[in-house]
């Protein structure tokens, strides 16, 4: 008797345009007696219609557009058994134009069919879907070279084209588990063992496919069930959603991550069911209520107290890029993983990977059918894992303007866990009285706060090296602000002149302002010519350790002789008095934390110089 | 987990899913089996509820044992339940051939719930063994403005994660049942003790294997009498599901064109 009761495995056909997936579906699904009544006769009267030979894949294409050209446009999925159990055949399009639907077939799949024409070998297209397997972790391929009628079942030919395509799976970490040679559309090899290739020792299609295993949500790894939702139709508040790993009962403790909160699970509740259950495994789609009542969202990961997910606000992704537009460096997606939805940015491309011939390139950006590893920041802390120790919550996709653009799995490879950092933190909240601390918006923000305090002299560059490091560090997802004469003289300093008292007023009200952003998590940069040492210590009194001194310097002749406002001239004919450097004195800073010399290093070097040591003092 | 367990389960995710991110999701009853076993789906996933209108778009020409059924159970049920009418034949278009202008009424219908109740999501309980091009749905099927179906460029749909945000004036279609076969709608029917309607059983050596329009809806042959017995003869028979719908079987395209424009 079959077994039906049992898990799907579901298989996923792949391989280079017309080299016979969709016709290996077809006729499978007629050899072993799977076609509905009248179905042969239909495709028959398709093939006549648009004069071509009988096509076995016009079961499957069935879009006009499809089968007027010829081509499967989409992937589509279609349930069969033998008489070991039930499958799902997935036939996924060859033409490089419609990967994104190969990527959407491959992902639901256990287990990959991957067919190479026997006359054309392999081609680019059938490597870059190799790629995708290994990607998605999809580890059991077999291999069928079809179209054996083309080559007069020649045995040597077969020879040639496995061995190609075993050096490219192998090359891919993959041992195809069988490789076949088949004629699809006329069935051998496919249900039955071919008359027309006695050479051929191994088995038919058909008892491959039963040898595969299911990729199962693991219910021996540790729990994970994200929250889809929290649900308050009745007397019970109820928080659903479905296991991806692991097992869970009545009365056991469970973590919430990121939130941190800890509660027992009160019931597990089920509508309909002969018994109320009292636990749960990977794959149900389950709600439970909790003993105590705390604020919890959807986004959230439940998991035992012992065995909790990563808590980080930067990763690593190992992505298949499925747009026209590239992805771009300092680029923001919104990323999904498990249910939580979060803005990341593209903080590094660490390499671009050349999926037809596994060559690496460091690159700005990555291109449609590229794949990539790429390190992504978020503002907020996420909880997930190495998508090698639980998939479920170790997998994603990035959204873009609606889109799915990516999919990829999380590598945490050279970063840390930062939940010990946020425990010992934690506590600290308590004794402060639940206050949001600086610890807090320095992990949430992924770098503390701060103020860069940029002092020079008129023309130095203060400014356009205040404005580019903003642009740098905003795009590499920093919340960073510049403070400097126009938005500061226009609002709060209105009431200012230019005399010495105002002047003094002016920057001790900028050293209080400037230690309110970095305290409310921003890196601050100031841009102003201060002269006076008295004025910019009483700045760095106010921002306390976070306030770092840059000295923008270059020499007197070299701003008058750039002199981008006119104001050196104004000050050598009289019209302005009192300018630093001509009539006032310019106090050099004694003990700077960074010198920039505008006038030796040009404005890309001086940014280096300022971006490692940004990341080096404010970053985590 | 056993088959239907697992089943149950994803289609609990789509629906609970639906719940979480449309605005304005309605449930579309066709009073079928099919629907029917989504709506019980929907009270697994929300625990007894069902936390969405249910609209029947009535084209005026069902069974009149389907209209029995569906006033009992939207009251049993307590269904927040809403009908609306499909325009006269007369304005569907011309060049379709007959029984497929019959089911165009019900998109035309369909159209114009849409737009009075301003939905920004329908879940429908279709599934992909009931036809090749409904093989190629996603579970989130966006159609644009005028409720069309772009079928050569469909979203991915990777790891479990749909698309659930949307431009303006796109809507989404929901497919909780996708991976669910006729089979499976049976053996579960039976599990959970789903009442069905009476015509899916056989009467004097025939039976209704799907339901629509009374004037396009043809029985099959058939001895299947109870829901075991069905669930046996599906076990081996060769028929087509929709043999029955006049509409899928006029011209080859007559199906696909119904759905690229906005038909289920
Ligand atoms: N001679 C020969 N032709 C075959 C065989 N199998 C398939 N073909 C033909 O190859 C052509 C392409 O077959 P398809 O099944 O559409 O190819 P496909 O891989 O599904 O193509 P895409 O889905 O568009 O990537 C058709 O005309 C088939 O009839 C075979 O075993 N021998
Ligand atoms: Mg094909």
């Amino acid at each position: 008797m079959p077994d039906h009761s049992g898990q799907k495995l579901a298989i996923v056909i792949v391989g280079s345009v017309d080299h016979g997936k969709s016709t290996l579906i077809g006729r499978l699904l007629h050899d072993t007696g799977s076609l509905p009544e009248g179905k042969f006769e239909a495709l028959q009267a398709m093939s006549t219609k648009r004069g071509m030979p009988f096509e076995w894949a016009f079961a499957l294409d069935a879009m006009q557009a499809e089968r007027d050209q010829g081509i499967t446009i989409d992937t589509a999925r279609i349930r069969f058994a033998t008489r070991k159990r039930d499958y799902i055949i997935i036939d996924a399009p060859g033409h490089r134009e419609f990967l994104k639907n190969m990527v959407t077939g491959a992902s639901a799949a256990d287990a990959a069919l991957l067919l190479v024409d026997a006359e054309e070998g392999v081609r680019e297209q059938s490597r870059r879907h190799a790629y995708v397997l290994h990607l998605l972790g999809i580890r059991q391929v077999a291999v069928l070279v079809n179209k054996m009628d083309l080559v007069g079942f020649d045995a040597d030919r077969f020879g040639k084209v496995a061995e190609a395509i075993r050096g490219n799976l192998n090359a891919l970490d993959i041992e195809p588990t069988h490789i076949i040679p088949i004629a699809a559309r006329d069935g051998d090899n496919l249900a039955t063992k071919s008359q027309r290739m006695l050479w051929y020792q191994g088995p038919a299609v058909v008892d491959v496919l039963d040898e595969f295993h299911p990729r199962t949500r693991g219910i021996e790894a540790p729990l994970r069930l994200p929250v889809q939702d929290v649900y308050k139709f009745d007397q019970r508040r109820i928080i659903a959603g479905r296991i991806e790993s692991g097992r869970l009962e009545a009365g056991q403790q469970i973590l919430f991550s990121p939130s941190g909160k800890v509660v027992k699970i009160a019931s597990v509740e089920a509508w309909n069911v002969p018994e109320p259950p009292t636990s749960a495994v990977a794959g149900a789609a389950v709600g439970i209520t909790l003993d105590e009542q705390v604020f919890v969202e959807r986004g959230e990961i439940i998991s035992h107290v012992e065995n909790p997910p990563v808590l980080t606000n930067v990763f690593r992704g190992k992505l298949f890029w499925l747009s026209k537009k590239p992805l771009e460096v300092g680029r923001s997606y919104t990323l999904k993983l498990a249910t939580v939805e979060a803005p990341v940015v593209v903080e590094k491309i660490e390499k671009v990977i050349d999926t037809t011939d596994l060559g690496e390139r460091q690159m700005e950006r990555v291109e449609r059918d590229e794949a990539a590893e790429v390190i992504f920041r978020s503002t907020r802390m996420l909880a997930l894992d190495e998508y090698r120790s639980v998939p479920g919550t170790g997998r994603f996709v990035l959204v873009d303007d609606y889109l799915t653009v990516a999919a990829g799995l999380v590598s945490m490879e050279g970063y840390p866990d930062q939940r010990r950092q946020l425990a010992v933190k934690a506590t600290n909240v308590h004794a402060v009285g639940h206050a949001v601390t600086r610890e807090a918006r320095t992990l949430r923000n992924g770098h503390a706060g701060g103020v860069l305090w940029l002092t020079g002299l008129s023309g130095a560059g203060k400014s356009t090296l205040a404005l580019a490091l903003e642009r740098e560090l905003f795009a590499k997802g920093w919340h960073v602000y510049v403070l400097d004469g126009d938005n500061v003289r226009s609002g709060l300093n209105r009431d200012l002149g230019f005399g010495p008292e105002d002047r003094a007023e002016n920057i001790r009200r900028i050293g209080e302002v400037a230690a309110l952003f970095a305290d409310a998590g921003f890196l601050v940069v100031t841009s102003f010519i201060s002269p006076y040492r008295t004025d910019r210590q009483r700045a760095r009194e106010a921002a306390g350790e976070r306030f770092r001194e840059i000295y923008v310097k270059a020499s007197l002749e070299a701003c008058e002789a750039r002199d981008p406002k006119g104001l050196y001239r104004k000050a050598r004919s009289g019209a302005i008095t009192d300018f630093t450097g001509i009539q006032a004195p310019y106090e050099e800073p004694e003990h700077p934390d960074v010198i920039v010399e505008t006038d030796r290093q040009s404005e890309a070097e001086c940014i280096e110089v300022l971006m490692n040591f940004v990341r080096q003092q404010f970053a985590i | 987990m056993s088959h239907l367990d697992e089943l149950e389960a994803e289609s609990v995710y789509v629906l609970r899913e639906a719940f979480a991110k449309l605005e304005r999701p309605a449930i579309l009853w066709s009073l079928g089996k099919d629907s029917n076993v989504v709506l019980w789906l929907t009270r697994k996933a929300f625990f007894g509820h069902v936390p969405f209108p249910v609209m029947h778009v009535d084209t005026g020409k069902k069974f009149k044992e389907m209209y029995a059924f569906r006033d009992r159970y939207a009251k049993e049920w307590n269904l927040n339940f809403i009908r609306e009418e499909c325009p006269p034949v007369e304005m569907t278009d011309p060049t379709l051939p007959p029984a497929a202008r019959s089911a165009a009424r019900k998109t035309l219908g369909l159209k114009a719930a849409l737009a009075k109740h301003q939905f920004t999501g329908l879940v429908a309980g279709i599934r992909r063994d009931e036809e090749a091009i409904r093989a190629k749905e996603r579970y989130f099927s966006p159609r644009s403005e005028d409720g069309s179906w772009n079928l050569k460029d469909q979203p991915p749909e990777v790891f479990e994660q749909y698309m659930t945000s949307f431009p303006p004036g796109v809507h989404v279609r929901i497919h909780p049942l996708l991976h669910w076969t006729e089979l499976d709608i049976w053996r579960y029917t039976k599990r959970e003790n789903i009442p069905a309607i009476d015509l899916y059983f056989a009467k004097n050596g025939m039976r209704y294997r799907s339901l629509g329009d009374e004037d396009i809806t043809k029985p099959v042959p058939s001895t299947a009498s109870t829901i075991d017995e069905i669930i046996a003869e599906l076990e081996t028979t060769k028929v087509a599901e929709r043999s029955g719908r006049a509409m899928d079987h006029e011209a080859e395209d007559s199906f696909e064109r119904l759905r690229a424009t906005g038909y289920l």
